[in-house]
C-alpha cells in the first residue's frame, strides 16, 4: 500500500471539536446525510465509478506534489467517501479528522476534474457532501467557522455593522469626491435600475475597490444603488462550510434587500464563489431554479459598459498582463471570452495562459481553503506550485482577476514562489484606463 | 468431476435453461437499476430541471469518439488500449460465427458475421487490453491508490469468457469439451454480473454523461471535455 504522508496541522476547529464526537453521534449523522440528503447522485456517481484514476492529471495539488497518488481526485473520495461507506457510517474520531482535512483544505471544489472523467462524475460533489457530515458533526477548520458564525450574526462575513458599513461607502464617497464631480454612492435608492452587490472583505479591508466601482458607475451613468441594511454582503462562506441553512439564509436575505428596493437587476463585485453562492447553489436551495433576478457579474457588467461604449477607453495598460480564470466564473459561467475582451481592449501586452479557459488550473484558494486560513497556508501553497509555474511561463508582470479568492490566493504565490508580479482586479485596470469626460473632472 | 463437467446434462443445463435465466437477470437487473435510479433522481431536485438533450448529446459524443477530449489526447495510449477494448468487447460475442450458429440453430436468427479470423484477432485485443490494465493497476501510483481487490474481480470476470472463447476456438491446452463449459459459464456470469457490480457504469455512463453534460452545457456555459 503506498503511504499517505502530511505535515501535522493542528486546527482547533478540527481537533478540539471531534473530542465532543461519540460514535453513535457520528454514524447517526453520517446515515443521515447518506439516506435524507444525497440520493440518485451520490449513487450513479460510486457505482460508475470504474477507479481508472484518469481524473489525476486534472488536479493542481496532484500535479504540484509531483503526482503524489494520494492528492488524485479519485483518491481524496478512497480516502474519505468510499471509507464512510464500506463501514457504514461507523468511523471514529481520527478518521473524521483527516475525511475534515482532505475535504476541506486539499480540494477547492474547482471541478476540473469532472472534465477529465470519462463518465463525467462530479467528485466536487462528493468531497463536498463530506464537508456536509463534518459540518453537521461540528467538525470545521476554526477559521472558516468564524466566518459562518459571523454570517449567521450579522448577515456578512466580517463581523461588520451596519454603521460600519454605512460609514465606509460615506467615506469612499467623500475620498472619490476629490476626482470626480458629484460622485454619489447612492444607498437605499429605489426604483434604481441596478443594485449593486459587494463583499464584506472590501468594506473591511479593500475599500478602495468600492470608490473604484462608484467612479465607474459615475463615468457611465448607471442608475445604481446598495441597500445599507443587510443583504448587501454576497460572501458566502457558509456554502463552502457545508452549512447548507446559513448559505440559503444570506441569498434569501441578499435577494430580499432587491426586491425591496425594487431593482431590474443585480451587479456584484468581481468574485467567484459568491457567484456560485447566490446563482447556484443559494438559489437552487432556496428552490429557484435559477436566480429569481438577473444577476450579472462584474465581468459581464464591465464587458457591456466597453462594448456599448459607455466607457471609452483613454490608454492602454503597457506593461505585460496576465490572466487568472477563476473556476466559477469561466468553468462555471463560460465568462472568459468576455474577461478577455475587457483585457484586449484596456491592455497592449497580454499573454495567455497554458492551459487556459475552462482547462486553467485553480488558484488553490478556493472552495473555502483559503479562508481555513492560517494553518492551513503552507497546504495552500504547495498545492499551488503548478499554478505559478504556469504563472511564470507568461513572462507578465501583472496577474488580473476577477475573483477575491483568486486575487487573496495569486498575491500569496507570487509572494511565496518570488514572481515578481502584481496582482490586480479588473477594476483597478479599468479605473486607471478609462477616460473621465472633462465635466465630471475636478479642478485641480 | 471432470466427467461430470463435460457431461451432456451438464452441458445441455449451461447452454439452455442458464443461459435463460442469466439473460432474464442480465435485462431485468439493468432495467430495475436504471429505472430506480431515474426514480431515484426525481428525489435529488436539481437533476431534472436542468436536464438538456442537445447538452446531453453534445457531451456524450464527445465522450465516445476517440480522441475528441482533451484528456483522451493527453493519453494517446490509454485511450486507443480503451477504445479498441469496449469496442471488441462489446462487438465480438454479438457477432461471433459460433454464436450465431446456435441462434440460428435454436431461433433460426440470422444477422451478420464477423469474418472467423477477424473475431480471433479482437478476442486477442480484448486479451491484451486486460492485461495492459492489469499492469496499469500494478504499476501506475494513481491508478494502484484507489485499487481494490474487486477492481482485479471485474477484469478477470471479464477477461474469463474471452481467454476461455479463445482456447475453445483453437482447441489449445485444454480438453475442448470442458473449456467450452467454462466458457459458457463465465460468460453468464459476466452477463449476470453487469446491473450489479461496478461493470454498471455500461448502463450508466449515458445517464452520467447527460446530466454533467447539462450542467456544463446548459446551465454553466462550458465545454466538458
Amino acid at each position: 500500500m503506498i503511504k499517505v504522508e502530511r505535515k501535522d496541522v493542528a486546527d482547533p476547529g478540527i481537533d478540539e471539536k471531534v473530542k465532543n464526537l461519540n460514535p453513535e453521534k457520528i454514524e447517526k449523522t453520517i446515515n443521515w446525510v447518506l439516506g435524507k440528503e444525497a440520493a440518485a447522485r451520490l449513487k450513479a456517481y460510486v457505482q460508475t465509478c470504474i477507479h481508472c484514476g484518469l481524473c489525476s492529471e486534472a488536479c493542481h495539488y496532484y500535479l504540484s506534489h509531483d503526482r503524489d497518488p494520494s492528492y488524485a481526485p479519485v483518491a481524496k473520495v478512497r480516502q474519505t467517501l468510499w471509507e464512510i461507506l464500506k463501514r457504514k457510517g461507523r468511523v471514529d474520531g481520527e478518521s473524521l479528522k483527516r475525511y475534515a482535512r482532505i475535504a476541506y483544505t486539499e480540494c477547492n471544489l474547482c471541478r476540473r476534474c469532472s472534465m477529465y472523467c470519462p463518465f463525467g462524475i462530479d467528485i466536487a460533489y462528493l468531497i463536498s457532501i463530506v464537508r456536509r457530515m463534518c459540518h453537521l458533526l461540528g467538525v470545521v477548520p476554526q477559521y472558516l467557522q468564524a466566518r459562518i458564525n459571523s454570517q449567521m450574526a450579522t448577515m456578512n462575513s466580517e463581523w461588520l455593522t451596519q454603521d460600519d458599513w454605512i460609514d465606509t461607502a460615506q467615506w469612499q464617497e467623500e475620498e472619490l469626491r476629490m476626482e470626480i464631480k458629484n460622485a454619489r454612492i447612492p444607498l437605499d435608492k429605489k426604483g434604481a435600475e441596478i443594485m449593486y452587490s459587494l463583499h464584506s472583505v472590501e468594506v473591511k479591508f479593500m475599500t478602495q475597490l468600492i470608490a473604484n466601482i462608484a467612479k465607474i458607475m459615475t463615468v457611465a451613468g448607471i442608475d445604481w444603488t446598495i441597500p445599507s441594511t443587510d443583504g448587501w454582503d454576497n460572501t458566502n462562506q457558509a456554502m463552502h462550510g457545508g452549512d447548507f441553512e446559513t448559505m440559503g439564509m444570506a441569498v434569501r436575505k441578499h435577494f430580499e434587500a432587491a426586491f425591496k428596493l425594487k431593482v431590474k437587476k443585480i451587479v456584484m463585485n468581481e468574485c467567484g464563489h459568491a457567484f456560485k453562492a447566490v446563482v447556484y447553489d443559494g438559489s437552487r436551495w432556496l428552490g429557484w431554479k435559477e436566480s429569481p433576478l438577473p444577476y450579472v457579474h462584474a465581468i459581464q457588467f464591465y464587458y457591456e459598459l466597453i462594448r456599448n461604449g459607455k466607457i471609452k477607453i483613454a490608454k492602454k495598460i503597457k506593461e505585460p498582463v496576465t490572466v487568472q480564470d477563476p473556476c466559477n466564473l469561466v468553468r462555471g459561467r463560460g465568462l472568459g471570452d468576455m474577461l478577455r475582451y475587457i483585457i484586449n481592449a484596456t491592455c497592449e501586452d497580454f499573454r495567455d495562459m497554458t492551459p487556459r479557459y475552462e482547462h486553467n488550473y485553480c488558484c488553490c484558494s478556493g472552495g473555502g481553503v483559503l479562508h481555513a486560513d492560517k494553518p492551513w497556508k503552507s497546504v495552500r501553497l504547495e498545492g499551488s506550485r503548478v499554478k505559478a509555474e504556469q504563472m511564470k511561463a507568461t513572462g507578465a508582470e501583472i496577474a488580473i482577476t476577477a475573483c477575491h479568492s483568486c486575487h487573496k490566493g495569486v498575491h500569496d504565490l507570487i509572494d511565496h514562489y518570488k514572481l515578481g508580479m502584481h496582482v490586480k482586479f479588473l477594476s483597478e485596470i479599468l479605473v486607471e484606463v478609462m477616460e473621465i469626460p472633462e465635466e465630471l473632472r475636478v479642478a485641480k | 468431476m471432470y466427467e461430470f463437467l463435460t457431461s451432456t446434462e451438464v452441458y445441455n443445463f449451461i447452454k439452455g435453461p442458464l443461459v435463460w435465466v442469466s439473460f432474464i437477470i442480465f435485462i431485468g437487473g439493468s432495467l430495475y437499476k436504471i429505472i430506480s435510479l431515474l426514480f431515484l433522481a426525481r428525489k435529488d431536485k436539481v437533476v431534472y430541471p436542468y436536464m438538456s438533450l442537445k447538452y446531453s448529446v453534445r457531451s456524450i459524443f464527445h465522450w465516445v469518439i476517440p480522441f475528441a477530449s482533451t484528456n483522451m489526447r493527453k493519453r494517446p495510449w490509454i485511450t486507443t488500449m480503451t477504445f479498441s477494448y469496449h469496442i471488441c468487447l462489446v462487438l465480438t460475442p454479438v457477432f461471433l460465427l459460433s454464436h450465431n450458429m446456435l441462434l440460428r440453430d435454436s431461433w433460426n436468427i440470422r444477422w451478420w458475421t464477423l469474418p472467423e479470423g477477424v473475431a480471433d484477432v479482437m478476442t486477442l485485443i480484448v486479451i491484451l487490453c486486460t492485461l495492459f490494465f492489469l499492469m496499469r493497476r500494478l504499476i501506475a501510483p494513481e491508478v494502484r491508490f484507489v485499487t481494490s481487490v474487486s477492481d482485479y474481480v471485474l477484469l478477470a470476470m471479464v477477461a474469463a469468457p474471452f481467454s476461455t472463447g479463445f482456447l475453445a476456438f483453437h482447441q489449445l491446452f485444454f480438453d475442448y469439451n470442458l473449456i467450452v463449459t467454462f466458457h459458457i459459464l463465465f460468460g453468464e456470469i459476466m452477463l449476470v454480473a453487469i446491473p450489479f457490480t461496478r461493470l454498471s457504469h455500461m448502463l450508466f455512463f449515458w445517464l452520467t454523461r447527460a446530466y454533467t453534460g447539462s450542467e456544463f452545457g446548459a446551465v454553466r456555459h462550458a465545454k466538458d471535455w
